[in-house]
Order: C-alpha cells, then sequence, then structure tokens
C-alpha cells in the first residue's frame, strides 16, 4: 500500500511533460479496417470489456449499498429499508472526526514537507550540470524501489529506541521521507520541462537562485506541482501500516487505523456503519483523484514510463 | 567547491531527512538482525549481540522457504501474469471501444485503485467471506458455499490483488499504446495485417521498453503488499497466506520476537534491491537521469 499504491504511481507521471502528454489527444485517428467496431472481434472485444465491468464492479457495490441498509450484512442486496442511520451512527467526535481531523493533518503536513524538500533538490539537480547529479538520481531512484513494509520492523525498533512511538512528528517524518525519492524524481522531470531563459533574464537582473525558484520556476510548474503533491496526499491518506505501527493512542490515530480498530472490534455486527464509515474516509482521494484528471489529463498521475 | 555548495545547499534538507528516515531504518535492520531485540522486556532496550544467530535461525526455519514460496506464488500469478496481461488487454482493447463502454469500464478499474488500500481490502473481506456475495453469485448457480478465506486465503488474496492492482497497469499501457506512432499500425493494415498482427508485430515491440518497466514496478509493489492480507487472512489460517511482510510483521509483534523480524526485513530488502538494481539498468539510457 499502501505504499503499494505509494510506491506505485511511480515513474509512471514522470519522463513526460504534461504538454506532451496531452496533445496527442489531438492527432485524429484513422479509422482502420480492423478497428472492432463491427462483426465476430468487436463482439468478443465487448464481451470481454463488459464481462471485467462486472467483475470489478461487484466488489464494490457492497460498499454503496450496505452504507445505506438498515440491516445490512456481507451480502450485497438492495436494502429494504434504506437508511442514513449507519451515517448518523459514526459522525461522532471519537468514531469520524478526529480520526479524519488527524489523517488531514498527517497529510497535508507530510505532502508540505516533501513539497518544499522536493523543489528545493529537484532545482540545482534540473539547473546544473556536476557530477553529483547522476548518483544523487540513482539513488533516489533506488529508494522509490525499496519495499516500505519490509522497513515496518526495523521503523518499530528505530522509533523505541529514539523515543518516537506515538509521536505524530515522528509518523510525519517518516511518511514523509518515505515518499520524498518519488517526489524528488517527478519534481525534477517536471522543472526539466520548464524553459531556463526566463530565469536567466531573471539572473542577469541579479535575482538570487532562492528568488528565481519562487517567482518564475514555482509559478510554471504548478500544474506538474498539483500531481506531485496529489499522489503524496493520496499515498499518506491512504497509508495503513505506518499509523498502525507507530501511534498507540486512539486520540492520535488516522482514519485507516481507527477504522480498521472499529473493523476488529464491530466489524462482525455493525457491517452497516463500517460500508459507511469506508465511503467516508474513501471519499476525499476519489474527489482528489476525479479533479485531478479533470484539471491535469488523465495521465497526469499514471501513464508515462515510456521506453 | 564553494561554488559547488553555494548551487547545491538546496538538496541538503531532503538528503537529511532521507538519511534519518530511510537510510536509518535499513542500516537499524541490519544492526537489529545481529540482536536478540524484543517487543517488551528488558530485552527491548538492553538487547544482546548473538552474531548471525538470527540469520542460522531463518534458514532452518520451515516457515522461511514456505513464506518466500508464497510470496512468488503472489507475485507471479497476481501481478506479471494477471494484473500484466489484464491491464494490456484493457488497454488494448479500451483504445478502439465505445467511449461510454470504455469510459465505464475504466473508471470502476481504476476506482477499486483510487480507493485507500485498507477500504479494498475490507471489500474484498465482504466479498470472499462466508456469508459473501461470492457465495451468493455462487448460490445462484446451486452450488455450495464454500468459506474462501479459509478454504483457499492465496487464491482470495490472489484475486483480490488483480482486483486492486490492474488500473495501474491498464493506465501505463493505455499511456504507452497512445504513444504509439499510428503511421506504422496504419501501414501494416494496409499491408493487409489482422489486429492480432498489428498487436504482436507492431504495438508490443513498440511499448517494449513499458512492458519491462511496467513489469519491474508491480513486482516490487506487489511483493511488499501487506495490508491487503493482512485484513483479509492475517497470513492464515496457520501459515497458508504468509508472504514475506506478513512474516516479518507475525514474528515482530505477535511473537515479539523484533530481531528475527529485522533479519526477514533484510532479507526483503535485499531482494528488492536486486530488483531495483535491475530496474534502474533498464532505466539507464533514459532521459530523465541526465541534463543532455
Amino acid at each position: 500500500m499502501s505504499d503499494i499504491t505509494t510506491n506505485a504511481v511511480t515513474n509512471t507521471a514522470l519522463n513526460q511533460p504534461l504538454s506532451a502528454r496531452n496533445h496527442k489527444k489531438a492527432s485524429a485517428r484513422l479509422q482502420t479496417p480492423t478497428s472492432p467496431r463491427h462483426g465476430v472481434s468487436a463482439f468478443f472485444a465487448y464481451a470481454v470489456l463488459i464481462l471485467v465491468f462486472i467483475c470489478f464492479i461487484v466488489p464494490m457495490l457492497w460498499l454503496f449499498l450496505a452504507a445505506f441498509d438498515k440491516n445490512a450484512s456481507f451480502q450485497t442486496k438492495i436494502p429494504k429499508q434504506w437508511t442514513l442511520g449507519n451515517f448518523s451512527t459514526i459522525l461522532n467526535t471519537q468514531t469520524t472526526f478526529r480520526p479524519m481531523w488527524n489523517s488531514a493533518i498527517l497529510a497535508f503536513v507530510a505532502t508540505f514537507i516533501v513539497i518544499t524538500f522536493a523543489v528545493l533538490a529537484a532545482y540545482p539537480l534540473s539547473r546544473y550540470q556536476s557530477r553529483f547529479n547522476k548518483p544523487f538520481l540513482y539513488t533516489v531512484l533506488f529508494g522509490t524501489c525499496l519495499p516500505m513494509t519490509c522497513l515496518m520492523v526495523p521503523v518499530y525498533s528505530l522509533f523505541v529506541t529514539f523515543h518516537l512511538i506515538d509521536s505524530i512528528i515522528g509518523t510525519i517524518l517518516f511518511l514523509a521521507a518515505s515518499s520524498l525519492p518519488m517526489a524528488i524524481w517527478m519534481t525534477k522531470n517536471y522543472m526539466d520541462s520548464v524553459p531556463m531563459s526566463l530565469e536567466e533574464a531573471a539572473w542577469v537582473d541579479g535575482a538570487s537562485m532562492m528568488q528565481t525558484l519562487g517567482k518564475i520556476v514555482v509559478p510554471l510548474m504548478k500544474p506538474g506541482l498539483a500531481a506531485v503533491s496529489i499522489f503524496v496526499l493520496m499515498g499518506t491518506w491512504g497509508n495503513f501500516f505506518v499509523p498502525y505501527m507507530i501511534l498507540i493512542s486512539p486520540s492520535k490515530q488516522p482514519a485507516s487505523v481507527s477504522i480498521y480498530s472499529f473493523f476488529g472490534q464491530n466489524g462482525l455486527i455493525a457491517y452497516g456503519q463500517l460500508a459507511a464509515f469506508s465511503l467516508l474516509y474513501s471519499a476525499p482521494v476519489v474527489l482528489l483523484y476525479a479533479l485531478s484528471n479533470h484539471v491535469l489529463g488523465t495521465y497526469s498521475l499514471a501513464g508515462g514510463i515510456k521506453g | 567547491m564553494r561554488e559547488f555548495s553555494k548551487r547545491y545547499w538546496p538538496t541538503i534538507p531532503g538528503i537529511i531527512l532521507m538519511a534519518a528516515f530511510m537510510l536509518g531504518p535499513v542500516i537499524w535492520a541490519f544492526y537489529g538482525s545481529l540482536t536478540n531485540v524484543s517487543l517488551t522486556g528488558p530485552r527491548a532496550q538492553n538487547p544482546d549481540f548473538i552474531g548471525l544467530k538470527n540469520y542460522s535461525h531463518l534458514f532452518t526455519d520451515p516457515a522461511f522457504p514456505k513464506s518466500i514460496w508464497l510470496t512468488i506464488v503472489f507475485v507471479l500469478l497476481s501481478a506479471v501474469v494477471a494484473q500484466n496481461l489484464l491491464g494490456l488487454l484493457l488497454a488494448v482493447l479500451l483504445e478502439r471501444s465505445n467511449k461510454i463502454i470504455g469510459r465505464a469500464v475504466s473508471t470502476t478499474v481504476v476506482a477499486a485503485w483510487v480507493m485507500p488500500e485498507l477500504v479494498s481490502a475490507f471489500a474484498c473481506y465482504a466479498f470472499f467471506s462466508k456469508a459473501g456475495t461470492m457465495n451468493q453469485i455462487l448460490g445462484v448457480f446451486g452450488l455450495h458455499e464454500i468459506e474462501w478465506l479459509f478454504a483457499f486465503p492465496m487464491a482470495s488474496v490472489i484475486l483480490a490483488n488483480i482486483w486492486r492492482g490492474t488500473a495501474y497497469s491498464m493506465m501505463n499501457y493505455q499511456a504507452a499504446i497512445g504513444e504509439v506512432d499510428h503511421s506504422l499500425t496504419e501501414a501494416a493494415v494496409v499491408d493487409g495485417a489482422n489486429s492480432w498482427q498489428v498487436f504482436a508485430h507492431i504495438t508490443v515491440p513498440v511499448i517494449k521498453q513499458t512492458i519491462v518497466t511496467n513489469m519491474m514496478l508491480i513486482t516490487l509493489q506487489t511483493m511488499s503488499a501487506f495490508t491487503l492480507i493482512f485484513v483479509m487472512t492475517a497470513g492464515g489460517p496457520g501459515t497458508k497466506s504468509m508472504t514475506l511482510p506478513v512474516f516479518a510483521y507475525k514474528v515482530a509483534f505477535k511473537y515479539g520476537d523484533i530481531g528475527y523480524g529485522c533479519a526477514i526485513a533484510v532479507v526483503m530488502l535485499v531482494i528488492g534491491a536486486i530488483f531495483g538494481v535491475i530496474y534502474i539498468r533498464s532505466m539507464k539510457n533514459e532521459k530523465g537521469l541526465s541534463n543532455e
């Protein structure tokens, strides 16, 4: 997860500047004779697509139906008695609001740190030639490959030694550090597509490196930074095992952990509430993803590990 | 040198953060694996150095080869075979399909991937549980109820991971196929190639690099999948679905042997590092690593 997804979106967005990805939509497609719009091959193509659609939507339906069902079970069924009771039961400070607030704190602070550090680190890597660049970027790329779940046990042990267990700051810093390699890599690639000529003009006028970065480069790469932020936000919001191990006090736990303990304690009775809680917890990232797709184009977060 | 530090100081905050919270745990894993540090009790704070005992224990523990085997099965079947092929198939079909159907299919597939991992794990748990949808569907065909999570734990988590992760491969392949030069496919069609021939002789060779990269990335991700398996089966029943990350978790947090858990973490790190190096080598000639 987690971190999977996290590690996931990996090289995806990366190598391609946004503009290059969007222009292909414009080229008109020739309707080749083999395009399966008619005949037997078209029939099979649509049969496969519809089968996939059914297989993928069925496991999700339960979440939507059970959340509004007064007598929900693990079965997928149209509720006999529709209700909002599952939501109103869990909409209280202890079950929903505080964990969601904690999730938001973890995700936003970690994302802020990651973006700041990634922009800073990407600038010299993108703008200067040095023998330092290649080894640094290889190390960063290597960091994106490390399976984060294998660090669970050593991180726990390290945090015990340094008294960081149950520390929100410790959790944020670890989440930030584990997303940073990917973020530096993505940011550097977006920054490469910002032309240098404007900065050169600014340098001639005596602007410092930080002024140029803040006033010229960052404003020009806003879509790229938005994509990186969304990528990091989704990863940290959805992360379960890091806060699960590190944060012990229920008052500090984010939604992912509190929903898991809710599942452990009530999951076998309160199916409807579990589904309702799952929907509420998923909503922010799903909306964010949909929004980013709309604003930044379909492949802003994935699609672009090209050869 | 002064010039260098003047230019490169902005990399320092990132380097410090990664050194402390990524390199730190990696080094700690090696260190911890050489001690008998435990979860609770006196040895939690003052562990003894025990050399390579954890490793000799690991290599004689029958759970270890089994866990490696389950990890390989999980990665091969769910990611390398199923996600990869299904993702490619969907990308090809979606390229030419009717817009509305295409959008419905891709939105659904992507939705399973966008929702937080824990929620997709709950959905799969509900789907495969005894009173769940899977048995409901079988019931329609007059088949008996099966306790999937107990009788076929590996099959359940593999299917769940295919459901969860196919979107990633699909999107990678959609992007790659979208960039295949249409004049190539059109020329082939004019020469009388059928769809399969166009796919096998034009599309696949052109997107070869994407296929390699995608397989490396999903292998690394799937190898470290934890939440999905943890929620659905917790590695059980017994050790029947205990892949390496769940094994490390159980050893460390259920049996309290952090040192032994660190040794498993080191093994996973080494495997991850090997794949990482192969991946980086395959990327070597790609842009992004140099400014030229």
